[in-house]
């Protein structure tokens, strides 16, 4: 259309009219389209608003890796929340991150929450967090049992080794150092590993260190209340009557060390142990096992005489079995008798005792004292208790404290309320033996090996000589005997042999004498008889009763019926 | 100024499909004679239509760039970008040009027609002679860049399908190219609602 169009001219009669045509159509409906628009809109800032957590704040040395709207905050993998913003401190030390959880994951905002960043890891207990190194890393979360509000958190340097609500127990090991222990070392229960060291802490006497152990369900059944834990780190290599024998839980813990567990030998309290109890962690396995040794007590003992080789740590023994150890000596001088003397100090685990000790304790009880370790020595002092020093081992001079009864030991005195107990000592055997030792030496001395030596060198001079003697004539003329009596010997084989004309004559002689033999019963029967014949003499008629003689040689000799 | 007689002052109706010219007859419905479709002497409620389209689709224009449109993954490294963050970061690694393209069509062209259709309207409402022929240029320059607007929209549903590597790399679309597919094809419906030749109805005419 244009300014200069031709002015309208009239319309045209033969233009077509329109048609009537049905058609429904509310227009109003339209405002629909804009309705549901906003319906959706206003739906989307519902659920923004309801998806939006608590904002938080976590702390953290650095914040390497981490990407404002981008990192996610995740709990066992799930996404709760993403790192919204990242500034330093005020004090420029450390990387304040402020993450918007999600509305689900309220209750991190709690007074019991950890964060920490995983990254990729690599320890000797294997290799972690390896799948941020395509994605980067993301804050890890754990949620305690708190209900208390909190917003401001510090993040964890390295991850917690146990997540909150893990199956299983957590407990307390007491040791005297961490030897090669560390955070993440295997717990091993029959060399299967069920648990691990979660964290230590030095006591705070300094004296000790506590380490904490997470044993995983269900294994955490088997730790009883008398279990006991031992370090199995390193190798136990020990030499013994049945040969060496090397000991290793796996070859982890040679490296990197390691706690084992196993409930003692016999019976035993086995009822599960609660979760946080306390427990010593022995130094090996052997020592883990011994009954336990409760309280330890320090006794003292007073030597008149040199204790060359008594070292510390050496056992104190009562009745054989091993009670303590030596831990003290030291050099004393007694005004009055001018002498010098020995004291040593020894701890003594009364409970090594074993049923000797409850029994003495019952005793004490019954006695109504308690558990009163000065009157019960006093009373065993009485019966001739006394600390002697034994020689262990001859040939090192190794000694050792033994606490036996000396019989008909002369009384002494001894002060039950002393502290430390100084339990009476008797010069004992060692210097019994060493006298003995002497005199034996003395008596061996005496004994003239000179003389001796010259008197069996004569005789064996003699001795000689008359070998000579025997060698020369005798042999000779016995060697002539010899051989007549083997002659003769041989004389007397052939007479005797088969053939010979002594055998025959033989033969012949004893028919003779059965024909004899048998020629006298034929008279005797006759004679039985006829008894008259005695007199009158032998009939004529012939007696049918007489048997034929048989042929001498067929007959048997003798023997045969009549 | 309008020396031109409009068909109204002639009792004529052009149809608005086949381009009939028809005797305008007082009839509740009519229909052009020849095609069938509606006779209007103007679009019917044009500019209620266009208002209600044009405030949706600004509506869902709101989440569309508040929302990530796409998820870009490549090697465990998920990124979300919103409309905006994407041009933000096109321009910081270096495609400047791209950057412009994606602006221009995916801010520059929807805000434009916002404006322009929005000024349409009023000026409509107002039956003001103002600028009556620069209106009926924009009116037609706003149904050309209407076609162009769907840029984004094509990106997305290009790249998520074209970009499937699995862990190496992968584009998923997320809700927000859904809000602004909305807003442009409602933009586009308002502005087709919207009957260009009120412009010229204006308070001297009537």
């Amino acid at each position: 259309m244009t300014d200069e169009s031709p002015p309208p001219a009239a319309p045209r009669e033969d233009l077509p009219e329109p048609v009537a045509r049905r058609r429904s159509f509310s227009a109003s409906l339209i405002w629909l389209v804009p309705a549901i628009a906003a319906l959706v809109g206003a739906w989307l800032v519902i659920r923004a608003t309801l998806d939006t957590g608590p904002a938080i704040s976590i702390s953290f040395q650095t914040a390497e890796g981490l990407e404002a709207g981008k990192t996610p905050v995740k709990y066992k993998s799930v996404v709760i929340g993403v790192v919204h913003d990242i500034r330093l401190s005020g004090d420029r030390k450390h990387v304040l991150v402020t993450v918007n959880l999600q509305k689900t994951a309220e209750n991190f905002a709690t007074a019991g929450s950890r964060f920490w960043v995983v990254r990729p890891r690599i320890d000797l207990n294997g290799v972690s967090g390896v799948d941020t190194l395509l994605s980067g890393p993301f804050i890890g979360a754990d949620v305690g049992d708190s209900d208390d509000e909190k917003r401001d958190f510090v993040g964890l340097e390295t991850p917690p080794s146990v997540i909150h609500g893990t199956p299983g127990k957590s407990f307390k090991l007491h040791s005297r150092d961490l030897s090669s222990l560390d955070v993440g070392s295997p717990v091993y229960y029959r060399r299967i590993q069920v648990g691990r060291v979660t964290s230590y802490q030095l006591d705070a006497d300094g004296k000790g260190v506590s380490v904490y152990v997470f044993i995983d369900g269900p294994n955490d059944q088997f730790v009883s209340r008398s279990t006991r834990f031992w370090n199995a780190s390193g190798v136990d290599v020990s030499l013994g009557a049945n040969g060496l024998k090397v000991k290793t839980q796996s070859l982890a813990t040679v490296i990197a060390g390691g706690v084992a567990f196993q409930d003692p030998p016999g019976p035993h309290d086995s009822t599960p142990a609660q979760a946080d109890s306390e427990y010593e962690l022995f130094g090996a396995m052997a020592t883990a096992m011994l009954p336990p040794d409760g309280e330890p007590t320090y006794v003292r003992m007073r030597f008149d005489q040199s204790l060359r080789g008594l070292a510390l740590d050496a056992p104190v023994e009562f009745f054989g079995v091993d009670v303590g150890r030596v831990v003290s000596m030291t050099l004393d001088y007694d005004e009055h008798s001018q002498q010098f003397a020995v004291v040593v100090g020894a701890v003594v685990y009364r409970q090594r005792l074993g049923r000797a000790h409850t029994k003495l304790e019952e005793i004490s009880a019954k006695r109504g004292k308690g558990d009163d370790i000065g009157t019960t020595m006093a009373g065993l002092v009485a019966h001739g208790l006394r600390a002697e020093a034994r020689s262990g081992n001859l040939l090192t001079g190794q000694l050792y404290i033994s606490i036996d009864f000396v019989r008909n030991a002369p009384k002494v005195a001894f002060d039950p309320l002393a502290k430390p107990l100084e339990i009476p000592t008797s010069a004992g055997s060692l210097s019994e033996l060493q006298e003995r030792v002497e005199s034996i030496v003395a008596k061996v001395d005496r004994i003239p090996f000179d003389q001796m030596a010259t008197h069996l060198d004569e005789t064996v001079k003699g001795l000689t000589t008359t070998l000579k003697q025997l060698n020369g004539e005798v042999l000779p003329q016995f060697k002539g005997t010899l051989l007549s009596a083997n002659k003769t010997l041989n004389n007397a084989n052939d007479a005797l042999s088969t053939g010979s004309p002594l055998q025959q004559n033989l033969g012949l002689t004893l028919d003779e004498l059965r024909r004899t033999a048998r020629s006298l019963r034929v008279f005797s029967d006759y004679l039985s008889r006829h008894p008259e014949a005695l007199i009158r003499g032998r009939r004529a008629d012939a007696d049918p009763i007489s048997e034929p003689v048989p042929p001498p040689a067929v007959s048997p000799p003798s023997g045969n019926p009549p | 100024m309008s020396a031109v007689s409009r068909a109204e002052d002639l009792n004529l109706i052009g149809c608005g499909v086949c381009g009939l010219v028809c005797r305008a007859k007082p009839l509740a419905d009519a229909a052009c004679p020849r095609c069938g479709s509606g006779l209007r002497r103007r679009k019917p409620r044009s500019v209620i239509r266009s208002w209600s389209l044009l405030v949706a689709a600004f509506i869902f224009y709101i989440p569309a760039n508040l929302l990530p449109i796409m998820r870009t993954g490549s090697l465990g490294d998920v990124d979300d970008n919103t409309i905006l963050s994407g041009v933000v970061e096109l321009w910081q690694k270096g495609s400047q040009e791209l950057a412009v393209i994606v602006f221009t069509a995916s801010i520059v062209v929807p805000m434009l027609k916002f404006l322009v259709l929005g000024t349409l309207l009023v000026c409509v409402h107002r039956k003001t002679r103002w600028a009556q022929r620069q209106r009926a240029k924009l009116y037609r320059l706003v149904e050309l860049i209407g076609h162009w607007s769907m840029l984004d929209v094509f990106v997305v549903a290009l790249l998520t399908a074209l970009v499937r590597f699995s862990v190496l790399s992968s584009v998923e679309p997320l809700p927000g190219v859904i809000y602004f597919c909305l807003t442009v094809i409602l933009t586009m419906f308002a502005a087709m609602s919207f009957d260009p030749r009120l412009t010229w109805d204006c308070k001297g005419n009537e």
